[in-house]
């Protein structure tokens, strides 16, 4: 059943279509464009782009790489998650579950609050109060935790390192994956923790056998949401790391990059050719996001086929 | 092991609101005690206080004694978990865990409470399905997930859930109100077979289901919108539906109100 | 009753003796945490450890493993699991509460030392690095231009798709544009900012300015906005539309006078929550708007400055002055954001009624 089209219809609805159809333009312009400038740049790269470890767009001729920055962007993201997938979760679940009622939504509402803190705060205060902090942690866990290879500190220096890195990301993520989380804990229908209840299950059983089941897409989602972050946070990272170009191992030795730490620092004192080379990081950053959300997409939906009976 | 319950003097609040108002009542093992009664008069959550779900709700809590044979549910060293193991109980809307097996299902209570060989678990949860007259229809896909089966059919599960730990107390909050004429007379032919081994109590809003299943039926009633629910009369059922011996009785019976 | 006494007993005799088992007294859990916090503190003065990070660690790790032991003593294996569960849960709380609590803490303390009206009316015009004094003006008023522009681009394109996706949107285009809204909300803000650069300076040629920065903002603001409208339009219950449908309203006149005044509490909100979250970003702002120590109040021409940015800059330049700057323009942006915030949350619950059933 259709009415007829009034003028009126067709107008509004060619504005909001447009509207809609503009992002997806948007969308393309930024691949495409990005795209263009990184083969220029990469044309004119002397070394292979994706394994070369220094980053010298002015040199004659111009020799730059992305390996470092691959390896530190992936290694800090996963130390972030690492951390803070079981912590979100763990807050989410005091929240939810745990907390005294009275304490609970006020709790919630902080956290959310949380995340709408700017990240160059993180990184300010990263940098002035959390790396002193963490030289102590770090001589520590070199003592201790050095036979490890990756907790081995081979010199001196504060911890402006890939470590300390991975702990603010941490630190940064936090809220958002803890909010989505909650949310989803909220939502486990009561009869389900019932039936748990029912049959003499502890609390602790319960949220095992009723909550995180219910809950683990939206956990997953929450963390690639939290990934998605941490891969492309720059300011926190180009505050706090002291940058060098070198691959290591030793994840508390000072050095290291990302993508977004390195066009932050390296954008200024870069000419043209510099900046079409940034900009081709940077289409890499772009490419693996986009690769994580899909894949965070993907889970979803397949998860919600699987429980779609879920009367 | 049907246990006897002894109930005296059991009032129970929400917060500061108090929902039902010293009641005492005994419920005989090996029988099947039916609750009817108007809308909020309390007695589902009578029911709750009878495996200690009461307290779960937030504000939740209970004055008064609750005997299993001669232990006090609400003793003070008790574990409310170890009740809920003890009594066990199936609700009113078919609660499978959406995540898990049919098979899954019947062995998540057993699986809490120790480790069992393979082969063990699959005698208790056939026997279970069995007990519940569920096994020849869900026999060939134990594996498939229980949110799969019609609503009757979770109910079934549910209840070979509750009976595979083998609880002493079969509780039923309305067990048939979200299912269809014929899984409900199903769930019903399956409760006169279960009554041989457990105690049951079950909620009704439906007095021919009442008068069908039970053995003796308790009247709750509340004086108004607001106050708390009390316990009537209990008898055995013929009496209550016969012969009544308090007028609200017969008056809610005959369908005057409620 | 022991529990691991009755898992070796066969499957029949599963059941309990008793109901009843010793239980820990409710203080327990909280004399345990003491009882930790006091050895982690111990410990950590003993081995003259400077750090109270290596305290913490310590003093969570005897609580964690304190719980789990006692409990297994005095109740059983279950009672331990689901303690040791909960004592777990409480240390993730306290974990992430203390460096949270620290960064507001810092942050208000160390900012308050400079934030006061000169601060906020003056920019950085003729102050060197070393001294102190100068201020924010500047960058202010550039953050809330670029904040103001990204605003007026992204929230009727924002607000527009979620119409469509919500009242027209069937078929392959809306299923794109749901994708590529879910896929836009990850783009990492450095590169929405290498986008503009890519166009707008370095194809089309024009130099740093504010209105750059705003573009850039926009992108990331947009699909906030098409997302938090979207969950608002879908709460307007369907009766409404077709009560106004069947009056022989156009759907056009129905949304415009039914369906948004309806939800425009929570559509508001969400602008206002997407204009919190770019108001932070400082990657995008970095590479377009350049930076100034001047007032410049024309974002179209010539760079400016940003709040964020200025925090950036401050703290590159590490003097004691610049320093204490960067922590004075954090305190203001901070300030800034949560005001939005809470604003918006405001207007939500004042306004949840209408949106509610």
């Amino acid at each position: 059943m259709r009415g007829k089209t009034r003028p009126g219809d067709r107008i509004f609805l060619g504005l909001s279509r447009g509207a809609g159809i503009s992002l997806l333009v948007i969308m393309a312009a930024i691949a495409g464009f990005l795209a263009y400038r990184a083969g220029i740049a990469i044309s004119k790269d002397d070394a292979n782009f994706l394994t070369e470890s220094e980053w010298n767009p002015a040199g004659n001729p111009p020799v730059f790489g992305i390996a470092v920055l691959a390896f530190g962007t992936i290694v800090s993201s996963v130390i972030a998650m690492i951390i803070a997938v079981p912590v979100a979760i763990g807050i989410a679940l005091f929240i939810s579950h745990y907390a005294p009622r009275k304490l609970a939504a006020p709790l919630a509402y902080v956290v959310d609050l949380l995340a709408a803190v700017p990240s160059i705060i993180y990184g300010l205060w990263g940098a002035l109060f959390l790396v002193p902090y963490l030289d102590g942690l770090n001589s520590w866990l070199d003592e201790y935790l050095g036979w490890t290879y990756i907790f081995e500190k081979t010199g001196e220096g504060v911890a402006r390192n890939l470590f300390t890195v991975g702990i603010l990301l941490a630190i940064m993520i936090l809220p958002i994956i803890t909010n989505v989380t909650r949310e989803v804990f909220l939502q486990v229908p009561k009869m389900h923790e019932e039936a748990a209840l029912a049959l003499g299950a502890t609390r602790w059983e319960v949220i095992r056998m009723s909550v995180l089941p219910f809950g683990r897409s939206g956990i997953i989602s929450a963390s690639m949401l939290g990934l998605g972050r941490a891969l492309g946070e720059t300011m926190a990272v180009a505050v706090v790391l002291s940058p060098s170009f070198i691959i290591s191992g030793h994840l508390l030795d000072p050095g290291g990059g990302t993508f977004a730490q390195n066009i932050a620092a390296k954008f200024n004192e870069a000419d043209g050719f510099g900046r079409d080379a940034l900009i081709a990081s940077g289409l890499v950053l772009f490419v693996i996001t986009l690769l994580v959300n899909g894949a965070a997409r993907a889970i979803i939906a397949r998860r919600k086929e699987y429980s779609g009976a879920n009367a | 092991m049907a246990k006897r319950i002894d109930v005296s003097g059991l009032t129970a609040y929400y917060g500061s609101h108090k929902a039902i108002d010293d009641i005492s009542m005994t419920i005989e093992p090996r029988s099947v005690t039916a609750f009817i009664g108007p809308s909020g008069c309390g007695k589902s959550t009578f029911l709750r206080t009878l495996n200690r779900m009461h307290e779960v709700t937030p504000g939740g809590r209970v004055e008064g004694k609750v005997m299993l044979d001669d232990e006090d549910l609400y003793g003070s060293n008790v574990d409310p978990v170890a009740v809920r193991r003890t009594v066990g109980m199936v609700f009113q809307r078919p609660n499978p865990f959406p995540t898990m097996s049919i098979f899954d299902n019947v062995a998540a209570g057993l699986r809490l409470n120790g480790s069992y060989k393979k082969n063990q678990l699959a005698e208790v949860v056939e026997r279970s399905l069995k007990g519940a007259n569920l096994w020849n229809e869900v026999k060939d896909r134990l594996n498939k997930p229980g949110s799969g089966l019609s609503g009757g059919q979770q109910q079934r599960l549910c209840i070979a859930r509750a009976i595979a730990v083998e609880p002493d107390v079969l509780l039923m909050d309305e067990p048939c109100s979200a299912l269809d004429p014929i899984s409900t007379l199903a769930i019903e032919d399956l409760i006169g077979e279960l009554k041989e081994r457990f105690t049951i109590v079950i909620v009704t809003h439906n007095m021919q289901q009442a008068a069908r299943v039970s053995d003796r039926t308790a009247f709750f009633n509340l004086a108004a919108v607001g106050q708390p629910g009390k316990l009537i009369e209990i008898d055995d059922t013929e009496r209550i539906f016969a012969n009544p011996s308090v007028q609200a009785t017969e008056d809610y019976i005959s369908g005057r109100f409620g | 009753m022991s529990q691991t006494l009755q898992d070796k007993r066969p499957v029949a005799a599963v059941r309990t003796g008793s109901l009843s088992h010793a239980r820990m007294p409710r203080w327990a859990p909280a004399a345990i945490a003491v009882g930790s916090i006091a050895a982690g503190c111990g410990i950590g003065s003993a081995a003259g450890w400077h750090s109270r990070v290596q305290w913490g660690i310590i003093a969570a790790l005897i609580f964690v493993l304190a719980t789990y032991v006692i409990t297994t003593k005095v109740e059983n294996s279950r009672q331990a699991k689901d303690r040791v569960a909960t004592s777990l849960v409480w240390v993730c709380f306290v974990l992430a509460v203390v460096p949270l609590l620290s960064l507001a803490w810092v942050t208000v303390k160390e900012g308050m030392e400079v934030v006061d009206g000169y601060f906020l009316g003056h920019s950085m015009n003729g102050v060197l690095d070393v001294q102190p004094g100068g201020g924010i003006y500047h960058a202010l008023l550039g953050t809330v231009e670029q904040v103001l522009i990204a605003a007026v681009i992204a929230a009727p394109i924002g607000l527009l798709t979620a119409i469509y996706l919500v009242e027209y949107g069937r078929g392959k285009l809306a299923k794109a544009v749901t994708f590529f809204v879910d896929v836009m909300t990850g783009i990492p803000s450095i590169v929405a900012g290498l986008f503009i650069l890519a166009t707008w300076n370095l194809m089309l040629g024009f130099g740093p300015s504010g209105f750059a920065g705003g573009l850039a903002l926009a992108i990331l603001m947009m699909p906030v906005v098409v997302r938090s409208t979207e969950e608002m339009l879908k709460l307007v219950p369907n009766e409404l539309r077709e009560a106004s449908l069947a009056l022989g309203v156009p759907k056009w006149r129905t949304i415009l006078k039914v369906v948004l005044p309806t939800a425009i509490g929570g559509i508001t909100t969400g602008v206002m929550l997407a204009v919190a979250r770019v108001t932070g970003e400082t990657a995008p702002v970095l590479l377009l708007v350049f930076g100034t120590r001047l007032i410049n109040p024309n974002p179209f021409e010539g760079a400016q400055s940003s709040l964020p940015l200025y925090v950036y800059e401050q703290y590159a330049v590490g003097t004691d002055a610049s320093i204490a700057r960067a922590w004075g323009a954090a305190l203001v942006l901070i300030a800034f954001v949560m005001i939005l915030n809470l604003v918006a949350r405001g207007i939500a619950r004042w306004k949840a009624p209408k949106t509610g059933k």
